[in-house]
């Protein structure tokens, strides 16, 4: 590409539909170099949509997503993203262990075929041990408490050593353990000038964890520094009412 | 004994134990990765839905080659699970009744099939009608033959991409977002369970053939936490359970091949579900007992651990 | 009678009493458990046999049907331990249970008059044979009195319980609320499916009753949404299935229920294609004609996005469009021609420019979106 960019994330007149009913409607979104970005609004608001359409696991009607200076080379674009699925999305009675799963997300760099060595071992267990989680190497995934399944995610994707990282909901129903495990390893991230890009539902902590937001509903309603954007009267756009959700932020 | 030592010398014998084993040993690594994708039933569909292939091939190309009925028998079941999925698909009508329309349809088809070519003079239709049943004391020298080539792909196949096939299988999501095709590879790996079905249809028939598929992989999964454990584990329960069956039809008269393996496999299922330890029921019972017993001496708290 | 008549109206009183019970089978997500039980019942006879040593007892009858119940108990109790899924859990019962009814068979065949083959396969063209004599009178094959019989019990338990099995079926929470068990009406509609099935096999077969059951109300289901209509045209497209399927048995020579089975298919077929509003054409063509009210609405709502902005030139400009859009040419030029037409955008300067009416239209989707 010609001109520097500075935009981990480039989002251009994305518009993502189930039938023909719009989820995602013309959004365009720009999110900067190393910022951690919280995604808010009220249910069906598109949140996980976004990021999927982002990842590319969904087909978008209209425009296109763009990484990290327009690189657009598929093979070595995926190693650069990491993606940390909503732990509900998978049958956890899956027989595998927890090392089985962080594994997973060496994968990606190893390509088609090639089985993980030695070192990718140790890269997992050295993630697992930032989550936490390392005596539980050889446990059974089924037997993790729900917050314990969010960390083996949180590993994995540490695992993939990606630029992007995009997170759906990490904090939904986990424990306070958990809760701050992840709020450490996003400042860590942060420190790194990773981009990660979080579904959230908790608006209250939005200021505490987060130094850029984006507020959608169907369309963005926002998108900018947390101190500029993420007020009242955006709030109220976004999620059409002044409920208790507003006075909770006030 | 001595009966049992000349089956085992037998060479009919040792041409259809070996066949049943293939076909025990196939089936039970494919049907872990279908059970585990919540497919089990789609064998069974497959199953019924490739006799109209079988007798289909039969009338067009007059042949009763193992090779041409069974590549008939591969077309109808393509074919069903095709129409399955475009009927989920397009209309509002669920998996499960598109499935069971389908199979019975199908196997309706081969029935007017069958009846058909007992009226073609001088055709015997009996060697079709294995094919309901199943027979595994037709199987020939070429049949094995033609099972270890497919059986060598096949486990070939699951080597080559077993990092793969575990990955998209647990979280086909996050497969996609790392650059493997979830669509590409779950259609290989359907296929894949598709064929090992056809293998099986000769020896256990187009009836039972789904419970090859299933049965060794739910026994495997009790015993293990681990992927390649529990397809390993599969694979030799199919295969043991499939010679047993094999031997008890020869040794007692009168006792049909497939439905002797079946019974073998699902004893094998019971005793799993049962006594496998940590997860089996007596295992739970067991634990539960004695966790009621250290509630009562620690004065009634629950520690409400896991374990 | 002439024979050809008693077959047809056989052919259609099973498919009628397959159909009504069938109907709920669908609605409840548990077709494949009718699979299952048409195999395991084929252990009940033989069990009841060994029992009464009677091929014609009524035992036999009770034999089967509680042997589909005793399937669908041990696979709910199967899947209830959670070591296995619920479709796993029917894929091991019934090939079992199926197995040892093979095994007893093929062992004791010359005790039992039991074909393996009339019983998975049924022969409806011997039906005739079996007279109904009453008094030395003949009134009858004696197959349209069976299942006449079960017709009328499945007519009369469905009517008497239609209020029960509509609620335990859409919403089986409420039901257990109002006093309804729904594991009641759960093993009450397993009875009844398994004594049609019963009923039903030896006229048809026990792999082919599935089709039966399942068939018309799946084809039913794409052509109403109301539950009294889905359960009436089930059994009327089940009764039209009987008599083709007959027919065609009839001018080919071949197996009568597998003929049965194949025009179950056909219709079936026919409706998935044809039907108004659920079938696949209309399905088709609704898609493309909302792909294009959609593209429409998107194409406004991305100008009334960028209207007076800086990068308006290049996100509005007439050949600039598809590309932000990440759309071919020509359909960009196709929606911005409709548009045009309709008033909504004008062409000027190279640029696509909103109208009043384009405005207003764009705001007017927008709060239909948002008022969902």
């Amino acid at each position: 590409m010609k001109t520097q960019r500075s935009y981990a994330v480039e989002v251009e007149d994305l518009t993502v539909a189930y039938d023909a009913k719009p989820v995602l409607w013309d959004i365009d979104l720009k999110i900067p170099k190393g910022k951690l970005m919280a995604v808010v609004g009220p249910n069906g608001a598109g949140k996980t949509t976004l990021i999927k359409a982002m990842l590319g696991l969904l087909k978008p009607v209209t425009g296109a997503v763009r990484f990290l200076d327009g690189d657009s080379d598929v093979r070595t674009l995926k190693n650069r993203i990491g993606y940390v699925p909503q732990s509900g999305s998978v049958d956890w009675d899956f027989p595998a262990t927890v090392l089985d799963v962080v594994l997973m997300g060496c994968y990606g760099k190893l390509g088609w075929i090639r089985r993980p060595r030695k070192a990718d071992v140790e890269l997992s267990r050295q993630m697992l041990a930032k989550v936490g989680m390392e005596e539980y190497s050889s446990r059974q995934i089924s037997q993790l408490s729900g917050g314990q399944q969010q960390r083996v995610f949180l590993a994995r994707a540490l695992a993939q050593e990606a630029e992007v990282y995009f997170m759906d909901e990490p904090f939904k129903g986990v424990d306070a353990q958990t809760e701050r495990a992840i709020v450490t390893l996003l400042k860590e991230l942060k420190e790194q000038e990773k981009t990660v890009v979080v579904v959230h539902h908790d608006l209250q902590t939005v200021p505490d964890y987060f130094d850029w937001v984006t507020l959608i509903n169907l369309r963005v309603v926002a998108s900018g520094p947390v101190e500029e954007v993420f007020h009242e009267e955006n709030l109220k756009k976004t999620y059409h009412s002044s409920g208790t959700l507003l006075r909770s932020v006030g | 004994m001595s009966s049992i030592l000349a089956l085992f010398q037998d060479y009919t014998f040792q041409t259809v134990a070996l066949g049943s084993t293939l076909l025990g040993l196939i089936s039970g690594v494919l049907g872990s990765f279908a059970v585990l994708r919540k497919q089990s039933l789609l064998g069974d569909g497959v199953s019924h839905s490739s006799l109209p292939g079988v007798v289909m091939a039969f009338v067009l190309l007059g042949s009763k080659n193992t090779e041409v009925l069974l590549l008939g028998a591969l077309v109808s079941g393509l074919l069903a699970t095709l129409l399955i999925i475009s009927i989920v698909r397009h209309t509002r009508v669920k998996f499960d009744s598109a499935l069971a329309l389908v199979m019975s349809v199908f196997f309706g088809l081969g029935l007017i099939l069958l009846t058909y070519v007992q009226k073609i003079p001088n055709s015997n239709q009996a060697g079709l009608k294995r094919f309901i049943f199943g027979q595994a004391s037709t199987l020939l020298q070429r049949d094995i033959e033609l099972m270890m080539i497919c059986g060598l792909v096949l486990l070939a196949l699951v080597l080559l991409f077993w990092k793969e096939f575990k990955l998209v299988t647990f979280d086909s999501d996050f497969a996609q977002s790392i650059g493997f095709s979830p669509k590409k590879l779950n259609l290989l790996l359907s296929f894949m369970i598709v064929l090992a079905i056809i293998i099986g249809l000769q020896t256990v028939g187009v009836i039972l053939m789904s419970a090859m598929l299933i049965t060794p992989a739910v026994a495997a999964r009790q015993w293990t936490n681990r992927l390649w454990v529990m397809v390993t584990l599969s694979a030799l329960f199919g295969a043991v359970s499939s010679v047993a069956g094999t031997a008890v039809s020869s040794l007692v008269p009168k006792l049909p091949t497939g439905p002797a393996i079946v019974v073998c496999v699902s004893i094998i299922v019971v005793v799993s579900v049962l006594f496998a330890p940590g997860r089996g029921i007596l295992h739970r019972l067991y634990r539960r007992r004695k966790n009621r017993i250290l509630y009562k001496l620690e004065g009634g708290v629950p520690n409400g651990s896991a374990t | 009678m002439a024979p050809q008549l008693e077959i047809q109206i056989i052919a259609v009183i099973v498919a009628v009493a397959c159909a009504l019970p069938g109907t709920f089978l669908v609605l409840r997500k548990m077709s494949m458990m009718s699979d299952s039980i048409t195999h395991t019942i084929l252990l009940g006879i033989v069990l009841a046999f060994f029992v009464t040593h009677d091929l014609s007892s009524p035992f036999l009858i009770l034999g089967a049907a509680l042997m589909g119940v005793v399937t669908v108990w041990l696979t709910e109790l199967l899947s209830r331990t959670r070591l296995l899924a619920e479709d796993a859990a029917i894929g091991v019962v019934f090939p079992l249970l199926f197995s040892i009814a093979i095994i007893l068979i093929t062992r004791y065949a010359g005790s039992v008059h039991l074909d393996t083959d009339s019983v998975l396969l049924g022969e409806l063209a011997f039906a005739p044979f079996d007279r109904m004599i009453v008094g030395g009178v003949d009134i009858g094959a004696k197959a349209i009195y069976t299942t006449g019989v079960l017709l009328l019990i499945n007519l009369a338990v469905i009517t008497l319980f239609f209020k029960e099995l509509k609620l335990a079926t859409f919403d089986s929470m409420l039901a257990a609320v109002v006093g309804f068990s729904p594991a009641l009406v759960h093993y009450g509609l397993m009875t009844l499916v398994s004594l049609t099935t019963v009923g039903a096999f030896q006229a048809v077969g026990s792999v082919l009753v599935v089709a039966f059951m399942i068939g018309p109300p799946v084809t039913a289901y794409l052509l109403t949404d109301d539950l009294k209509r889905m359960l009436l045209l089930s059994g009327a497209i089940g009764a039209v299935n009987g008599v083709l399927g007959y027919q065609l048995a009839a001018l080919l020579d071949v197996s009568i229920a597998g003929s049965m089975a194949v025009v179950t298919g056909l219709v079936f077929l026919l409706v998935f294609i044809f039907a108004p509003h659920r079938g696949l054409i209309s399905a088709l063509r609704r898609r493309s004609n909302q792909k294009i009210e959609f593209a429409k609405a998107t194409l406004l709502f991305h100008l009334s996005n960028h209207e007076n902005s800086e990068e308006e030139a290049a996100e509005a400009g007439v050949d600039t469009i598809q590309v932000h859009l990440r759309w071919t040419p020509e359909f960009t030029a196709k929606i911005m021609r409709s548009l045009e037409r309709e008033g909504n955008i004008r062409l000027l300067d190279g640029l696509a420019r909103l109208t009043d009416e384009g405005r207003q239209t764009s705001i007017r989707n927008y709060n239909t979106l948002f008022s969902r």
